[in-house]
């Protein structure tokens, strides 16, 4: 996809929410619904099932008005964690111009991250994508949970964050951390407009 | 003039106050006589206090007065960079010259000049020329000359001959007003109160008083309730004081991101501007027009500028092929403007054009010599034959062909009828001459200056054909370009013809990586006319001139000692000018009479006509013969006797 359409003066920036099922994805981008102003935000789609597990995807489209001249689009999507949706996942993948890897801080779902984080990297390879040239940063949610259930922010770097890229520790139901993260997320996309190797 | 002055930088919009007035009247006297007062103008202040809004403005408000005005602005950084980038082109001078003819130079961020003892001495050499010329020189740094460290005392003392004058952070009244003008600017409208309470904060830097209030800008337009002073406050002072009010309203998380996010889009955004505006340095120091790109800068973003500026790339690649062909073609051309105008690339085109129509041919071969022409016995089959091969497909077999053979044996008139076949199997043009006229030429072009043009005459060659190459010996500038324009023909897959008096082998003089070159193709002889290519000859001769076979005077002239067929030639000319001038026809008795005669002294001048028109080598062999036959008639040749 383009991201800056210099013709239609248009910056369009595709977010997606990645990771193990439950670690808390829609929470982050509810909470962000939640604080967008209502002018400024599309209204969020969400196909869950009757559990609340996300069964297609979440999507959040942000208008954030005239920028530098641009009108200024962020559409966030998040997609169904369970590992039995992953052509979904390779859909929603699809275009993104940057990924925040949702990671569930327990110790007991280590191994979950683990897969999720090796289906992001499959799937990304899947469609051409190198993965190092693409922005992720990663989100350890559920930090508030007591001390011994969790590894730490550095003991989830250890495990996950190889390329030692940008880190936020969240607890995305209460939105520490939430906004930190989208924001960290969203630089990342709009600076690679300076490379220009995404520019229409 | 330059284009990279901003368009917003001008006097007009600059908000003086009691800290930077005096610094505005130097500016506005010098712009409005430059090179008449403070010369040069030295401008200091701390960062973000107004030194390049200033500087520019100098330059629109003397633009604005006398249009015609050079008007240059750089800064040191781009002035530095792109001195280089003139010197690495080979341009060091133009540049130099460019800056000397600019009427009113401003320069940016002098401070930079610590350490850089070259770019100080230029920059001195630089004032002096423009102080001399009455022509004006404005520079700001971020602190006064004798500051910057390790600056030559030189160009302290040429500063302080001027006038150095210093901003100072703007007073609070001065940045309420240079708020609420950028406020209006951006159409911006806050209550009572907000941009005061931001002025009293102590923000003495403009530019970070300008970001306070894009902060302000940003949650206005998100924010539903209008700003307070207080929430202003908060904003712009920054992190503690945000917290200090955060007990007045909840966090905008989203406002917060919104202004964050809009900070990068901006800077993001508009690095295309940065990017054109390098460009039109990088281009205009190497002396190319840049005016579309200057257009482009002052437009609001209709185009993608990445595109723009990949085709003026493209355009100024396309006009310096032109400008080194042309250049080759037609040194006189090389300066032209024409070549430095990417949005005239026609111009350029025809200019190149014409030097193509213009380009003077190299010789051709004589037009009067025909392979068919040529007796062919077994003496010189195989010359003939590899002749005919090359001609059948040149390039292809023996690439270079190169025969070997005495003196007037027939070499010269071979390979110009090789040319010809050549020509006319569409190798043109075909370049033939002798390595005497190729010398020649080129020490006329070096002479001239024009060695790029004499090489793009050979290279643009369909076949090249030199006679007597064993001339070149010793000459060592020659066999260079022999053998640069050899290795060029060759790669480029064009027929080559030696020939050589001398055996390839024996060939002194000649450097090894030339004859080396010459024995890598087919070397074959073209040995003395046996008694069948003589018969032939002369058969041919005696018919065409006598108008009659007459076998006798053929066997005689046949029976007659010559060593090459210019010898068997010089015979028969002796009895048919002999006959002419007797008014008869040549015979047997008349040849006898002739041939056997004493022979004449030798003339005592050289002649140096031969047979083919082609003009002898000065040390060249002259046979007797040679210059005998070539005479009108016997009268002249007495009268030549007695002088």
């Amino acid at each position: 996809m383009s991201l800056v359409n210099f013709t239609a003066r248009e910056i369009t920036c595709k977010i997606v929410y990645y990771g193990p099922g439950r670690s808390g994805k829609t929470t982050n981008l509810q909470y962000v619904y939640g604080r967008v102003p209502e002018a400024r935000r599309g209204r969020m789609v969400s196909l869950a099932t009757q559990t609340d597990r996300t069964l297609f995807f979440d999507f959040l489209p942000l208008e954030l008005g005239s920028i530098s001249g641009f009108t200024t689009k962020f559409q966030l999507y998040t997609v169904p964690g369970q590992s039995y949706y992953n052509a979904t996942r390779k859909l929603v993948l699809q275009g993104a111009d940057g990924v925040v890897f949702v990671a569930d801080s327990q110790a007991r779902r280590f191994d979950d991250n683990l897969e999720s984080l090796q289906n992001l990297q499959d799937n990304l390879l899947g469609q051409g994508v190198d993965v190092r040239q693409l922005p992720v940063v990663f989100q350890y949610n559920k930090q508030d949970l007591p001390r011994d259930l969790i590894l730490t922010q550095d003991e989830m770097d250890d495990a996950l964050n190889f390329r030692s890229v940008q880190s936020f520790s969240a607890d995305a139901l209460h939105g520490t951390g939430v906004f930190e993260t989208l924001k960290g997320v969203s630089e990342l996309v709009l600076k690679k407009l300076a490379t220009g190797s995404q520019v229409a | 003039m330059s284009a990279t002055l901003n368009p917003l930088y001008r006097f007009d919009t600059l908000v003086v106050g009691a800290a930077n007035r005096l610094a505005f009247t130097a500016a506005k006297a010098v712009a409005e006589s430059p090179g008449t007062v403070y010369n040069p103008l030295f401008v200091y202040a701390r960062p973000g206090l107004g030194k390049t809004h200033l500087l520019m403005g100098i330059g629109h408000a003397a633009r604005a007065i006398n249009p015609r005005l050079s008007v240059e602005y750089l800064t040191l950084d781009e002035f530095v960079e792109s001195f280089h980038a003139a010197i690495a082109a080979g341009q060091g001078e133009a540049y130099r010259r460019r800056f000397i003819d600019v009427d009113l130079l401003l320069v940016d961020d002098v401070q930079f000049l610590t350490h850089r003892r070259e770019m100080q001495s230029e920059l001195l050499r630089l004032t002096d020329a423009l102080q001399s010329a009455n022509r004006q020189i404005v520079l700001t740094s971020d602190r006064p000359p004798s500051e910057i460290e390790a600056l030559d005392e030189r160009l302290i003392r040429r500063f302080a001959g001027g006038l150095v004058i210093d901003v100072a952070s703007p007073d609070y009244e001065t940045r309420v007003a240079i708020l609420r003008r950028k406020a209006e600017e951006r159409r911006a409208t806050f209550g009572g109160g907000v941009l005061e309470a931001v002025a009293s904060l102590a923000i003495d830097n403009v530019r970070e008083l300008l970001g306070a209030l894009n902060r302000l800008v940003a949650f206005q337009a998100v924010s539903d309730t209008p700003l307070q002073p207080a929430q202003a406050r908060a904003l712009a002072g920054g992190s503690d004081a945000v917290e200090a009010a955060a007990g007045e309203q909840p966090p905008d998380e989203f406002g917060d991101f919104l202004s964050d996010i809009s900070a990068t889009v901006a800077q993001q955004v508009d690095s295309w501007r940065t990017k054109v505006a390098g460009a039109i340095l990088r281009w205009e120091g190497e002396g190319f027009s840049t005016s579309r790109l200057e257009a482009l800068l002052q437009q609001e973003m209709t185009v993608d500028p990445e595109e723009v500026l990949r085709k003026f790339e493209s355009d100024v690649a396309r006009l310096r092929a032109l400008h080194a062909e042309a250049a080759e073609l037609a040194p006189d051309l090389a300066g032209s403007t024409a070549f430095r105008d990417p949005d005239d690339i026609p111009g350029a085109q025809t200019l190149t054009d014409r030097a193509r129509q213009g380009a003077h041919p190299p010789p051709s071969p004589s037009p009067l010599w025909k392979l068919d022409d040529l007796v062919e016995a077994a003496g010189n089959r195989m010359a003939l034959q590899a002749g005919r091969a090359v001609v059948a497909e040149p390039a292809v077999r023996y690439n270079p062909l190169v025969i070997v053979g005495a003196s007037g044996v027939g070499k010269t008139h071979l390979l110009h009828a090789l040319g010809n076949a050549l020509a006319a199997g569409g190798k043109t043009p075909v370049a033939c001459l002798s390595a005497h006229e190729l010398t020649s030429e080129l020490i006329e072009a070096i002479d001239r200056n024009a060695v790029g043009a004499w090489r793009a005459r050979y290279r643009g060659a369909g076949a090249f054909l030199l006679d007597d190459v064993h001339l070149m010996a010793n000459k060592d500038r020659s066999q260079d370009e022999l053998f640069v324009l050899f290795n060029f023909l060759i790669e480029a897959g064009r027929q080559m013809i030696f020939t050589s008096t001398v055996p390839l082998s024996e060939l002194t003089g000649v450097e090894a990586r030339l004859r080396t070159r010459l024995e890598g193709g087919l070397v074959v002889d073209l040995p003395a006319p046996d008694r069948e290519i003589k018969h032939q000859v002369l058969e041919r001769l005696v018919l065409e001139k006598a108008g009659a076979p007459d076998a006798e005077l053929v066997d005689y002239l046949g029976s007659r000692p010559a060593d090459s067929v210019r010898a068997v030639h010089g015979l028969f000319q002796r009895v048919l000018n002999a006959a002419e001038s007797q008014g008869g026809t040549p015979t047997v008795a008349l040849a006898r009479e002739v041939l056997e005669a004493p022979a004449p002294k030798p003339p005592r001048r050289p002649v140096a006509t031969r047979s083919s028109g082609v003009v002898a080598p000065a040390s060249g062999a002259r046979s007797r013969e040679k210059v005998v036959w070539e005479w009108p008639d016997v009268g002249d040749r007495i009268v030549e006797e007695w002088r």
